[in-house]
């Protein structure tokens, strides 16, 4: 029994990882593609035209795909550390001290998570049109802070990594609370709150629905948005259709250089803090 | 215990929770009440529908939700979900379990690898993963059907009416497949690991811990995986959306999400679409509430 262990569970993992790494590998190779080897040559056989698609890419439309990878930038980067700030303090205030009123925040929060994307959307792009504030990077960006998932791991971490008797004695030696906060809690909770900030990223830098509601000015679509244009448009010209793999590889790129580099952080404890509390 | 009967923790937690629920307010529940207040409206057109004042919106009651359950292509968008998530969310969730228990058996090689192979898809944009299946399952770019070729056996088209159940469930377990493994493997390392030394003293085999030992304690975890995927197929809304310039197999009321976007920009009836938001987010709420009520008691082994 030991012996055959080694053997079958490793070769399942395997195949796992080579379904899961296969289209990466096929769009790393497709993007080296002309328009007209992507349609004739076989699917793994690398091309000669990497540059030049990146050139096309970069010169297409007046270099309108950079613009859109730093409006993916400013959105998941911005969005994503203003959310993972709002959900330590929340996430710490939900699992550290009770207060009237307290299950029926978390409860509402949670509630939120079960709502679609799409639901909230559209009553949320015809309230701002009423104030004029659709089609601005603030319709894109305010929605992305408020995470209720973020909130609910922040209460799993703080609840699991910040010790009662610590906040107590900060407590008995005079500290104000917002000092614990700042100085005692959050410095605890960091590498939950890292997690909270790659989950929101990825969210953020991943949402197609908010920006395709929201914005009609393509100078202010991210990446995903733009390239789901792009691809639309490709039914009448084919030849966007190298442009459309060659930018969602570049696309993907920086999340996947997230991912290596933050990889210890990827833990998702769902549970520990949230049975006991 | 000193600070409890001070003055300062009492509002401390309120001036900390605040903000994050005036933002809950602004972006969530104001939304979610002004889709209520809209589904029981209609506009009223009244003459030719020219020059001001000819359209007044109407209150109808629940004109529109009597509609909503009585239109034909939303309840057959009803089906359509049921079935992909059928396929998915069992398919998805097996997988994620076999590699988590696999990855936590130390005499397994290239874990690491694995791990962070199976995990990355979860990083590529939903939009992005649906354009590059989509041209892997494109006939003409499709290396399946160049394999086919070559063993000489007719090609499949996965963008057929039927094929496309499968081809937009095979995405979304692409995705998610990683996330719910590294939920289920962070649950597994959190048991105490003597459990297992115990139960191979009294000779089980590594299949028996599995599945007597480690199954049975991961399932607080399973419960919640298995809401949120089903929550999130309810929702399948980007993945069809994108596959659809590249067939005919998929219309724009494909999902009940898909025709709830239709209704409200591309017929410009947002009444229509408010009733069956809200008809969707109720059956939402009941479901996971049912789920949680019946495996609750099983999954929390009463501590709660």
């Amino acid at each position: 029994m030991r012996a055959r262990l080694g053997g079958l569970p490793t070769f399942v993992l395997l195949v796992g990882a080579a379904y899961c790494l296969f289209p990466v590998a096929w769009v790393v190779v497709a993007a080296t593609k002309s328009t007209g080897e992507l349609f004739s040559t076989t699917t793994l056989s690398v091309g000669t035209s990497l540059l030049a698609n990146l050139g096309e890419l970069g010169s297409y439309r007046d270099g309108v795909f950079w613009r859109w990878m730093a409006n993916s930038a400013l959105y998941a980067g911005l969005g994503a550390l203003l959310s993972a700030a709002l959900s330590g303090v929340t996430g710490y205030a939900l699992a550290k001290y009770s207060f009237r009123g307290r299950a029926l925040i978390f409860n509402g929060l949670l509630a939120g998570v079960l709502v679609p994307a799409v639901v909230l959307a559209i009553p949320q792009y015809l309230l701002l049109s009423k104030v004029g504030l659709t089609d601005t990077y603030l319709s894109v960006l305010v929605p992305g802070v408020i995470s209720p998932y973020g909130i609910y791991l922040a209460r799993v971490y703080a609840a699991a990594s910040v010790p009662e008797d610590v906040v107590e004695a900060a407590r008995t030696d005079g500290a104000s609370e917002l000092r614990i906060l700042t100085s005692v809690a959050l410095p605890m909770m960091v590498p939950g709150l890292v997690t909270v900030f790659l989950f929101q990223f990825v969210s953020i830098w991943n949402n197609f629905m908010l920006p395709y509601i929201m914005l009609g000015d393509d100078g202010k679509f991210p990446v995903t948005l733009g390239l789901y244009t792009m691809l639309k448009q490709g039914n009448t010209t084919p030849a966007l259709y190298t442009l459309v793999v060659t930018g969602a590889l570049v696309s993907v790129l920086p999340l996947i250089a997230l991912f290596l580099t933050l990889q210890r952080y990827w833990r998702i404890d769902l549970l520990s803090g949230a049975v006991k509390a | 215990m000193t600070g409890r009967g001070g003055t300062a923790p009492k509002l401390a937690p309120y001036a900390f929770v605040a903000p994050a629920v005036v933002l809950f307010v602004l972006v969530f529940a104001l939304p979610i009440a002004y889709t209520v207040y809209l589904s029981l409206f209609r506009t009223e057109v009244k003459g030719l529908g020219l020059g001001r004042g000819s359209r007044s919106e109407v209150f109808v009651g629940l004109d529109n939700y009597v509609r909503a359950l009585t239109d034909a292509e939303l309840g057959a968008g009803a089906v359509r979900v049921v079935a992909y998530g059928a396929i998915l969310v069992p398919t998805m969730l097996g997988l994620a379990l076999v590699f988590a228990l696999l990855l936590d058996e130390d005499r397994v090689r290239a874990r690491g690898f694995s791990r962070i192979a199976i995990f990355l898809p979860y990083a590529i944009p939903v939009v992005i993963a649906s354009l590059l299946w989509g041209f892997l399952y494109l006939p003409g770019t499709s290396p399946l059907n160049q394999l086919l070729d070559a063993l000489s056996l007719p090609g499949v088209n996965l963008l057929s009416p039927a094929g496309i159940y499968f081809a937009v469930a095979n995405i979304a377990v692409w995705g998610g497949v990683g996330y719910n493994m590294v939920v289920l493997y962070t649950a597994l390392r959190s048991i105490p690991r003597d459990l297992y030394e115990a139960a191979r003293i009294d000779g089980c085999t590594p299949w028996q811990v599995a599945v007597r030992i480690k199954i049975p304690l991961l399932a607080p975890a399973l419960v919640l995986t298995s809401l949120f995927s089903i929550i999130a197929t309810l929702q399948v809304f980007v993945e069809p959306t994108t596959l659809a310039p590249l067939t005919n197999s998929l219309s724009l009321t494909w999902t009940p999400l898909m025709k709830v976007y239709q209704d409200a920009f591309g017929r410009g009836d947002i009444y229509s679409a408010a009733a069956t938001s809200v008809l969707i987010a109720a059956a939402m709420f009941a479901l996971s509430f049912v789920l949680l009520r019946v495996t609750r008691s099983r999954a929390f082994g009463g501590e709660r």
